[in-house]
């Protein structure tokens, strides 16, 4: 979902910065609150960035025969909502651009869009949406990650059809979504079993800081 | 507050692990034999810019600093991955000595 540097447009960039900007100072402002109000919930927000940390390094090979990489913001997002998701994609994000050359600075406001804002957000309506209806905490991060990963991409196939609507805003965005979003649904399943792994065991550990955050479902608590 | 959190039995913990192992050896299977060369296993991100160069687009900005080769490439990345990996592994094992919370 790495858009490389240099490869948007000027304006593209600047729209894509300031709307991130917005909800990245948003999630910053959350942050605080949250280290405020549950002081014991900061290790549990170390544990869900460094799992972005991982994920997101680890390119994967697809039966599409190309190789992609799983994004890790479903997990944060169930826990702590997409704003304070964003904050976690943007140091990941960061670190790439910076170090490994995957990204950039100028397209970081977009990559922070698709997988600190789109993704995040949706995970985050599925997992709640799911809970709503009973339904298992552990089944509901499955599908928060999944979609989290998969909206992602499907996001960047967007903003690059936007930007470059050749011939057609449709053929390009078909074109996109083939090398993009195809390749990343066996991923993103991936991605969700690993979520649901790490949730099992956040679940033995701990059940009560869950439960505060109100990550569990009713029938759960 | 009772909690009736229900977990997982190690032997699900281990399917799942494995039906996880088997979509990502999957692709190397089906596709054994071809490489970069033929266009097999290279990133969807530089399929992206491709597509995008093909517009006649030109990038009007590039990385400050890139990894001189693969190899320095590769060390990022798994350095990146062992600092997540050391900082979850930190929290698990101190929450598991901790024992379950009060």
């Amino acid at each position: 979902m790495h858009i490389m540097e240099g490869y948007l447009p000027l304006t593209w960039c600047i729209i894509w910065f300031i709307i991130s900007f917005i909800i990245v100072a948003y999630g910053i402002y959350q942050i605080k609150k949250i280290a405020d109000e549950t002081p014991e919930s900061k290790s549990l927000l170390a544990v869900i960035g460094a799992f972005m940390f991982i994920l997101s390094s680890l390119k994967l090979p697809s039966v599409t025969g190309s190789c992609s990489h799983p994004c890790g913001n479903g997990l944060g997002a169930a826990l702590f909502g997409p704003a304070v998701t964003a904050v976690l994609a943007t140091i990941v994000l960061i670190f790439q651009a910076l170090l490994l050359a995957h990204g950039g600075l100028t397209t970081l406001g977009a990559n922070i869009f698709s997988m600190g804002i789109v993704g995040p957000f949706i995970a985050w309506l599925v997992y709640k949406g799911c809970l709503k209806v009973n339904i298992s905490s552990t089944i509901a991060i499955f599908f928060a990650a999944f979609l989290g990963d998969l909206l992602t991409y499907v996001t960047t196939s967007f903003q690059l059809a936007f930007a470059f609507p050749t011939p057609t805003f449709g053929a390009a965005l078909t074109a996109f979504l083939t090398i993009f979003a195809v390749t990343q649904i066996p991923l993103a399943i991936g991605e969700g079993i690993l979520t649901v792994i790490i949730w099992d065991r956040l679940k033995v550990y701990k059940p009560k800081l869950l439960d505060k955050l109100g990550a569990l479902a009713p029938n759960e608590t | 507050m009772k909690h009736k959190v229900i977990n997982m039995k190690t032997s699900t913990l281990i399917i799942l692990a494995v039906i996880c192992i088997i979509i990502f050896i999957a692709p190397l299977i089906m596709y054994n034999g071809h490489g970069e060369d033929d266009g097999y296993f290279g990133g969807s991100d530089d399929a992206a810019s491709e597509q995008i160069e093909a517009t006649n687009f030109e990038p009007w900005f590039s990385s400050i600093w890139e990894p001189p080769s693969g190899e320095i490439e590769s060390l990022l990345f798994a350095l990146q991955a062992a600092i997540g990996a050391i900082i979850i592994g930190y929290f698990f094992g101190y929450w598991r000595g901790q024992g379950k919370e009060e």
